[in-house]
């Protein structure tokens, strides 16, 4: 059965679409003309077996990998290739699938590198942490902590991440992303290795920030109650080739789908 | 027995017997570490930010030393050169990161610390063209440094501080300290400790690896700097200053590669460490151990604490 091409439901325009992206790494093809969109204000989850593609896919529309073939139109700017730096600019924030924090530095700390991007003082008066530097480090300290309350971080601003659990250290990385004031914001795997009552409170925070910032959601997560409870639409990989789109209802009814997870009967 | 008590303890008696002697000779120590903590400092600068081992530090103090001397020479006044060289060296960190690291980058370690033997090699050759090979008297007095020595009586007897020592301490110090804000407090400094940590989750964030390689490598230069024209007031300027950069080895082994109290205290223990030895314990094995106490200490660290004494200790999980 294939995914119905019509509107189904239509929470906004299209902000993100991918169209036609290959991505072989020499001879391994990590995706193979894999094509969905992402609109506006949706949670749009990626799902598939260990393997099938997902993380390159995220990797490919925040910039870190550039698509062999195919292109990425994001805010109606098409683009073959887009750097890491740019996709930030444009307000594409991401979490990784291994956390991928600052170990060494506060919750604080790393939740205003989050900020870089909207801090414009130069560096001369950076050097010199005065004047219009100060006033603006206050102000961006202002936006974190509203993010800390936020996410409920507020017993851990100053302890260093490395030596928080692997829960809390997925909420500080959420946080990061969030201080980006991002419009679509990936998240690799947020309920990896967490327990359940942990994986309650991310649900939660990704519906909130979902519907309180209208933040649009791209998230891969293996937890199928998750996916289904969470997301408006799935597109579904396998071995870098999408094999299924739509309604999380109808994508759990695919026959390729269930194969893919299943395993082929012989 | 006898050489047991010449080890143990008479050291220690000519210490009590003559004490100005002895805060005459820890206060050398400490000039000589306060220089070797900037040189390593440069190294963890630049190791932090990028992790590549820099090699062409020592080469970096050399042809920022050169670069202001030479200037002077040409007819250009002392402070207005100072300048230029801050110039100068910002043009080198914007060249290394264009032409050296950014078509290195991703590749292994050893890669980019080889590339920093060849930009070592190239410095000695452009600095040697633009100012000769000769040795050159550094500009001490045209930069308003002060010479001459304070002599205080205490303990005593009479201790003298070189008032160009007490220059370079203090400076060495004020700029410790500024660099410190700078990286606790400040957008820049925990955009650099944050590329230290994580290149991807930096990127992800928008922090510009290229902008922060430059800011890395010209903080590295200004170091290199002040670093030359303190050593240079010492002695002079030559390529031979290059060997200095072997010193700082030790030190970075002592304080550990990724730290910047590390490299400071680290200097500093060397720095003193070397001076007492050579002053009393030299003597029994017919001095001039002052060359290789420092080596010395830092394997007898290594064994005890790997990772040094202020060093991120790496625990991989298998």
């Amino acid at each position: 059965m294939r995914a119905p091409d019509g509107p189904i439901i239509v929470p906004g325009d299209t902000i993100l679409a991918v169209e036609g992206v290959s991505l072989a790494f020499g001879g391994v093809k990590a995706l193979t003309d894999v094509s969905f969109d992402i609109r506006k204000g949706e949670i749009r989850a990626i799902i598939g077996p260990n393997g099938a593609g997902k993380t390159s896919m995220l990797n490919c529309i925040n910039g870190f990998y550039h698509p062999t073939q195919g292109a990425i139109t994001f805010k109606g700017l098409r683009r073959g290739k887009m750097r890491p730096s740019e996709a930030a600019r444009g307000g594409i924030g991401r979490t990784f699938q291994n956390v991928a924090l600052f170990k060494g530095m506060s919750t604080l700390d790393n939740i205003m590198t989050g900020r870089s991007l909207k801090m414009t003082r130069n560096f001369f008066w950076q050097a010199l942490r005065f004047g219009p530097a100060m006033a603006e480090e206050v102000e961006h300290r202002r936006v974190v902590e509203d993010i800390i309350d936020f996410l409920e971080i507020q017993a851990i601003r100053k302890t260093p991440v490395g030596k928080l659990p692997y829960g809390l250290q997925k909420r500080v990385e959420l946080g990061r992303a969030l201080a980006m004031e991002p419009e679509v914001l990936l998240l690799d795997e947020p309920m990896a290795g967490m327990n359940l009552e942990e994986k309650e409170d991310m649900c939660r925070f990704i519906l909130d920030v979902n519907q309180q910032f209208g933040t649009t959601i791209a998230l891969i997560e293996h937890d199928m109650g998750v996916v289904m409870d969470l997301s408006d639409r799935v597109v579904v990989l396998e071995y870098g080739m999408k094999i299924a789109d739509g309604v999380p209802a109808e994508v759990k009814r695919d026959e390729k789908v269930i194969a893919a997870y299943l395993g082929q009967p012989h | 027995m006898d050489l047991l008590y010449k080890i143990f303890i008479d050291p220690f008696v000519q210490m009590g017997a003559a004490p100005d002697l002895l805060v005459q000779t820890i206060w050398e120590g400490l000039v000589a570490g306060v220089l070797y903590s900037l040189i390593a400092l440069g190294f963890v600068l630049i190791f932090k930010a990028s992790g590549v081992f820099n090699f062409a530090q020592g080469i970096m103090v050399v042809f920022a030393a050169l670069t202001l001397v030479g200037l002077t020479e040409k007819g250009v006044p002392a402070y207005l050169a100072l300048v230029l060289t801050i110039g100068v060296m910002f043009l080198l960190a914007v060249g290394i990161e264009r032409i050296v690291l950014r078509p290195l980058v991703n590749q292994p370690d050893i890669i980019l610390f080889m590339a920093t033997f060849g930009l070592t090699y190239f410095l000695i050759g452009l600095g040697e063209m633009i100012f000769g090979g000769s040795p050159k008297q550094m500009v001490t007095a045209e930069l308003g440094l002060p010479r001459g020595a304070v002599d205080v009586n205490m303990l005593g007897g009479m201790v003298s501080f070189q008032k160009i020592d007490i220059a370079a301490a203090l400076l060495a110090s004020v700029a410790v300290a500024a660099l410190a804000v700078f990286f606790q407090k400040t957008r820049i400094g925990r955009a650099l400790r944050a590329v230290a940590d994580s290149h991807k989750a930096a990127l992800s964030v928008g922090i510009s690896l290229n902008q922060i390689w430059v800011i890395v490598w010209f903080t590295a230069g200004i170091v290199a700097l002040a670093t030359g024209i303190m050593w240079g007031a010492r002695s002079e300027v030559s390529f031979a200053l290059e060997i200095i950069a072997l010193k700082a080895l030790p030190v970075l082994i002592l304080g550990g590669l990724t730290s910047i109290p590390g490299a400071i205290v680290g200097g500093l223990i060397i720095g003193i460490g070397e001076k007492l030895g050579e002053f009393y314990w030299g003597p029994l094995v017919g001095g001039g151990i002052e060359s290789w106490l420092a080596y010395f200490i830092a394997l007898g660290v290594l064994m005890i604490r790997p990772e040094g004494l202020f060093g991120d200790k790496i625990i991989e999980r298998i």
